[in-house]
């Protein structure tokens, strides 16, 4: 039985969203800017898939701006943000749990001289507000901050964070809600975000292809030059295929909102009892309840190894994803895990079930089983020493 | 002016009755290496093999790739002239007006082999009169002047002087040396998919051994991917060696069955002897002569001389090491030149963390290992990995 766990890395594309790209590929390769007919034609598809991604965020489509995923997005928003707000201050907030998406471009600011803060986190990857309290100034022109972790599904308190954040300063708030569409309502003007940015292939669109959304009046200067597409916030010809493809799907996700949740709960919930219930010594580091997406379910399996339980359950067609690669050197430990404080020997055995809307009862049922056979196989080895 | 590659082979001509066979598998495998090139033609003559091709824009390319055949000392592109002084004095002086367009010359010299001793003028007074030439008729250009420096010149210009044809060159592309691929048997080689075999192996082709590979594995406790980076070992290799069979053998149950009953601290030399002895099972069947292993004294706990000699007595065959004395710098340095490095250091294990002991036995006895392997079922685990054997033919890359 093939059984697809691994949805927080990418998805399956829907074969809907496959047959509209398709068509779109053969019948309509215009580019947007061209002025015949052709072109008018493009942007008008353009057009709608920006409707469709703005009203499945509840934003309006004129501050939907398409980029080359979620990377890209959260390149343009930090990046942008720090140049545009320079002269205002150099003080930088994130969290140390966040995608290298956002952390490497942190990096990249302390190297220009802009002081980052990195905020701590408690054992599921949550950060202090009381902290963010006291760091927030006014020198501070940027804070990043993630809404789901995409290790652990922890929910970050960002509706708060917005609150405090305009309080207490005049930075520019970015969300990266890769792991949140689809999932969680993102909803920028309630949590006061100015930058938010989202990726088509982790609700079942194509790869390359995500969108950042930045509320009207936003200053930012994008690091990204070229023809002035997307009103000069992504240049570059517009991916009108992929673009349309994440319109569609970002359509079908809010759509169907509740009944994948409902989905993904289910076999969560049947597979977090199951752990629990018949596989001994196991450290759940996600959160069993509300606080945790519906899509991600982390944990530790005591004793064993990740990557050797992860190739054990691909021999089975089972594709899960581990929280450190299995190395004698420590290069392959996860940045999350670590942060949340986790020993040596619960990162060594994590690992990532991440769920979609098309996993099945019997699917978990296959899973579990498989799952605890592999681990009492490889405890028979471990144990040993 | 037609061009002609000259190939020099440095240890086959000292072979005395064997050297025309030498020869010849040397010329085969040349040509071998240049078939994709249009007309091409290998011929031998006076202890020297020339290779020519209906393709003058490749000529660079065609050298390197020659140079890369075992047994070839120096590759050079000449230009093929007629035997006659008038006429190699004036190719010289227009081969260097074209070099001197490519590449800034102020100095040079000529250095001149006659092997034709018939022919009328001798070594030294051909340098000097070709010499001569190339001075008067390339000094027009007062700013770009050209002057004779026997010592240390821009450019040393060779011209040998054969029966019918002569032939003018400056430059040379320096091969491996060692013998022509397959005159020295064929060799088993245990590849891991670190530094080390991949150079082994080298070392040994280079030897003129053929190659056959196999490597151990642990899936599913370790990554397909370090599957895939003995296969991108070996595509290297094969640019030397061509076409390679690479075998694959899955060692869990081994490793599983020696965790189970033996002492923890023999499980490294206990996989080591089972993989002699399937390589020596696997070199019955595929008629390989010998084992090859990148081993090299004292490098890790396993590679102790007393670890090596317990590792030695589990198979009846002769197994090569050839980098046993070497220094890892060393052995780097020609990972490098070979161009295996990069691959080697991927970070994916082919063996899993999880079976190496905290404190491998350095000093192994025999007699305690030989007790150990009787608790193990050898002959099935032997056959069992052998018949979920995984054979890949890989192709060369270059």
């Amino acid at each position: 039985m093939f059984v697809y766990l691994d949805n927080s890395s990418t998805t399956r594309q829907d074969p809907q969203v496959t047959r509209l790209m398709c068509r779109i590929m053969e019948e309509n390769f215009g580019n947007p800017s061209s002025l015949h007919r052709l072109g008018l034609e493009a942007e008008k598809l353009m057009k709608k898939a920006r409707q469709q991604v703005a009203q499945s965020m509840g934003a309006a489509a004129g501050e939907i701006f398409f980029t080359s995923g979620g990377t890209e997005a959260d390149h343009i928003a930090i990046m942008g943000s720090a140049r545009a707000l320079k002269r205002m201050g150099n003080k930088i907030i994130t969290s140390q749990v966040e995608h290298p998406a956002v952390l490497e471009n942190f990096r990249a600011l302390e190297q220009e001289g802009f002081q980052a803060v990195y905020l701590d986190v408690d054992e599921k990857g949550v950060i202090d507000l009381k902290q963010l309290e006291a760091e927030l100034d006014e020198n501070t022109v940027l804070v990043s901050l993630m809404q789901v972790n995409n290790e652990l599904g922890s929910l970050e308190p960002v509706e708060q964070a917005g609150a405090l954040i305009k309080k207490r300063s005049r930075a520019n708030f970015h969300i990266d809600a890769v792991q949140g569409l689809g999932k969680l309502p993102v909803d920028p003007s309630s949590v006061k975000a100015d930058l938010v940015a989202v990726s088509a292939h982790k609700i079942h669109g194509p790869k390359g292809c995500g969108a950042l959304y930045m509320k009207k009046g936003t200053r930012l200067k994008s690091p990204v030059y070229g023809g002035g597409q997307e009103q000069g916030i992504r240049s570059g010809t517009e991916n009108l295929p992929g673009d349309a493809g994440f319109g569609l799907a970002a359509e079908l996700a809010a759509k169907e909102f509740s009944r994948r949740n409902q989905a993904m709960k289910e076999a969560r919930r049947y597979l977090l009892e199951g752990i629990k219930a018949e596989i001994g010594d196991v450290r759940i580091n996600s959160f069993e309840d509300e606080r945790c997406v519906a899509s991600v379910l982390n944990v530790s399996f005591l004793g064993t190894r990740g990557e050797v339980l992860l190739h054990m359950l691909e021999q089975k067609e089972i594709y899960v994803s581990t929280g450190s690669a299995c190395s004698s050197h420590h290069k392959g430990q996860s940045h999350v895990l670590k942060a949340a404080g986790l020993s040596e020997e619960e990162m060594e055995g994590a690992i990532r079930f991440s769920f979609s809307h098309e996993n099945t009862r019997q699917q978990m049922e296959y899973t579990l089983e498989q799952l605890k056979k592999a681990v009492e196989s490889m405890r028979r080895v471990i144990r040993r020493k | 002016m037609e061009k002609v590659l000259i190939v020099k082979y440095g240890e086959i001509a000292l072979k005395g009755m064997n050297k025309p066979y030498f020869e010849r598998v040397l010329m085969e495998r040349i040509r071998s290496c240049i078939k994709d090139y249009e007309e091409a033609q290998v011929w031998r003559y006076e202890g020297v093999v020339f290779v020519r091709a209906n393709e003058p824009e490749r000529m660079e390319e065609m050298a390197a790739e020659v140079a890369r055949v075992f047994g070839v000392s120096t590759v050079s592109i000449a230009a093929e002239v007629e035997s006659d002084m008038e006429v190699i004095s004036q190719a010289a002086a227009e081969y260097m007006r074209q070099l001197r367009k490519e590449r800034v010359i102020r100095t040079f010299k000529v250095e001149t082999k006659r092997s034709n001793k018939q022919f009328p003028v001798t070594s030294p007074e051909i340098s000097r009169r070709v010499g001569a030439r190339i001075l008067k008729t390339q000094n027009d250009d007062p700013a770009y002047p050209l002057t004779v420096d026997v010592h240390e010149p821009d450019c040393l210009l060779f011209i040998d002087v054969r029966r019918d044809k002569s032939y003018i060159y400056h430059d040379k592309h320096t091969g491996f040396g060692g013998l022509p691929l397959g005159t020295n048997g064929k060799g088993l080689v245990l590849l891991s998919g670190g530094i080390d075999s991949p150079v082994a192996a080298w070392m040994m082709a280079k030897r003129g051994m053929l190659i056959e590979a196999i490597h151990f594995h642990s899936y599913p406790y370790t990554s397909d991917r370090a599957k895939e980076k003995v296969v991108e070992l070996t595509r290297i290799l094969g640019g030397y060696c061509g076409r390679i069979k690479l075998h694959c053998v899955n060692l869990l149950e081994i490793q599983m069955a020696i965790n189970e009953a033996c002492p923890q601290e023999q499980m490294t030399i206990l996989s080591r002897r089972f993989m002699m002895k399937i390589a020596q099972r696997l070199s019955q069947r595929i008629k390989a002569d010998v084992l090859i292993t990148g081993e090299n004294m004292g490098q890790v706990a396993s590679q102790t001389v007393q670890g090596l000699v317990v590792t030695d007595q589990s198979v009846q065959m002769p197994v090569m090491r050839p980098l046993i004395g070497m220094d890892k710098v060393d052995i780097m340095e020609l990972a490098q030149k070979i161009g295996t490095f990069e691959t080697s250091i991927q970070p994916f294990e082919d063996c899993c963390t999880v079976f190496l002991p905290k404190h491998p036995s350095t000093k192994p006895r025999l007699e305690k290992i030989l007790d150990s392997e009787k608790a193990l079922d050898q002959e099935g685990l032997i056959q069992r990995a052998l018949e979920e054997m995984e054979t890949i033919t890989v192709q060369p890359g270059k």
